[in-house]
């Protein structure tokens, strides 16, 4: 279970998270929404230890991650599986040693399980056969499927997305919505969605958390969400642009 | 203008404090992982296999040069013999080492800080990160272990083509006594002279890495911050070697 207790943030001047307090259940896929620039992406990074905070904390399985140094956060951190917002597939690598790497890493050295791992990985995201080519040579929508076979080859308990479908035509972005919502069903994992794409929060989450001038705004379920009579969430979850009624500026 | 100078102060302080960290974060990583040996060959191709042509050229051309502008001073005094030792010893002394870390810090560590600029603003040092990777372990320990294998060779290898070009242009072209010239070469010349120019490029090979490393782990803001970084990182390593040069010479000739 992940808990985020009274989490700030500040840059600068510039205060980013005011007092986020969230708990994610094992085996939900929540999806934390809000506006571009709101602090989804930076709560994420406080998730996984990326970044750290003003005050606050932030418990994985009750160890407050916040408190441990970098290297004592590499154990810890083994628990998550993450997908980057752009990937980050290591460039001077090919697919194969791209998804192999978090094995590897952990110790792993039979050449021929870290293979058939690699293989049915990228199976799970529908890249077999993929593993010989370079990131440069994949489109967005496969280095993302890349990064997401790295992210759950070493099967963890926590898998974290950052604007998975971000950049993707409507037909990729649904495949991957499914493929997250197949990786909950398939292994069992928690996943932590970050998104503002209500159509991927419909297909995928079972729980929603609406993060707003950096507090959690609203937190239920999807069709609590779109049934809420609420004017900012209505306008939110309806794109509807109104800037004389609402002020959804941060 | 003194809060200028106060601030340059501070981030110079703040700077010397990064690097510090970074050692202090290497000499845990070397005492608490194993190293990794591929990364470490790749890195010994890299910055040793890979830079030898450079500083060949580097320190054959300064030998040479070197020889012949002696021999036109020397030879008004009737002191062409000494030609060869002082080739010789400037090579081991302070040529070798100083013009072989200037090029590879041009050459490796550019290369290095953009590298690693590169993989911090596309979140792939996140990504290391994210995997419980430590990027001291995965990137720099390498490196640094590679740098302080390969830096005093090539220090070696810049003396050695210095003082073989010497001897070409001192004896077969300005007429130089072969005798005279390698007898006084040998004389002159001892093996502490060797060992000061391979401490020195060790040292100075522990400084390029550090350094690039240090600006291509803290790369922000894209391609331009990428290029910044990788300025920084020739300019800082070139300038901190020269500097560190002076000081070195006094301590070694105080303690070889």
């Amino acid at each position: 279970m992940i808990s985020v207790r009274d989490l700030h943030k500040s840059f600068g001047s510039q205060k980013i998270l005011r007092g986020v307090n969230l708990d994610i259940q094992d085996g939900e896929t929540l999806a934390i929404i809000g506006t571009s620039g709101g602090g989804k992406s930076v709560l994420l990074r406080h998730i996984t230890g990326l970044t750290r905070p003003t005050s606050g904390t932030v418990l994985l399985d009750d160890i407050d991650i916040t408190k441990l140094s970098e290297r004592k956060l590499g154990p810890v951190r083994k628990k998550l599986g993450i997908l980057f917002q752009n990937g980050a597939l290591f460039d001077s690598m090919n697919v194969g040693e791209n998804v192999a790497f978090p094995l590897i890493e952990s110790g792993e050295r039979d050449k021929k399980l870290i293979q058939q791992r690699v293989e049915e990985s990228l199976e799970v995201v529908g890249l077999k056969g993929q593993a010989e080519k370079m990131p440069v040579d994949l489109s967005g929508g496969m280095r993302k499927r890349v990064a997401l076979a790295r992210a759950i080859i070493p099967h963890p308990a926590y898998v974290l997305y950052d604007e998975p479908t971000a950049g993707l035509d409507p037909i990729m972005a649904d495949s991957i919505d499914k493929l997250i919502r197949r990786m909950q069903k398939q292994f069992e994992v928690t996943q932590i969605v970050v998104t503002h794409d209500m159509k991927s929060v419909a297909t995928m989450a079972d729980r929603v958390a609406f993060l707003l001038k950096g507090k959690i705004y609203f937190y239920g379920t999807p069709d609590e969400l779109t049934s809420s009579d609420d004017k900012v969430i209505q306008q939110f979850v309806q794109g509807v642009s109104d800037d004389e009624d609402v002020d959804l500026e941060f | 203008m003194i809060a200028g100078i106060g601030a340059k102060f501070l981030s110079t302080c703040r700077y010397f404090g990064e690097i510090g960290l970074l050692v202090a974060d290497v000499c845990m990583s070397l005492a608490t992982t194993k190293p990794r040996i591929r990364l470490f060959l790749n890195q010994i191709l890299e910055i040793g296999a890979r830079s030898q042509l450079v500083v060949i050229v580097t320190g054959g051309f300064t030998g040479a040069v070197f020889a012949a502008q002696t021999f036109y001073q020397f030879s008004k005094l009737g002191m062409e013999s000494a030609v060869g030792p002082v080739v010789a010893v400037s090579m081991c002394r302070e040529l070798g080492p100083v013009l072989a870390g200037l090029m590879v810090a041009g050459r490796v560590g550019a290369a290095m800080s953009a590298e690693l600029g590169t993989m911090k603003v596309s979140e792939q040092i996140d990504a290391l990160r994210s995997m419980g990777v430590h990027p001291t372990d995965y990137l720099v320990v390498p490196r640094f272990l590679a740098m302080m294998v390969s830096m005093p060779l090539l220090v070696a290898e810049c003396i050695g083509f210095g003082i073989i070009a010497g001897y070409i242009v001192g004896v077969m072209m300005m007429g130089i006594q072969e005798a005279y010239y390698i007898s006084n070469t040998l004389y002159f010349t001892g093996i502490i002279d060797l060992l000061m120019g391979m401490i020195k490029g060790g040292v100075f090979g522990a400084m390029i890495v550090l350094i690039s490393c240090r600006e291509g782990l803290s790369a922000s803001n894209g391609a331009v911050g990428v290029g910044h970084a990788t300025t920084k990182a020739v300019v800082i390593s070139s300038l901190s070697l020269l500097i560190a040069n002076f000081f070195l010479t006094l301590f070694l000739n105080a303690f070889l």
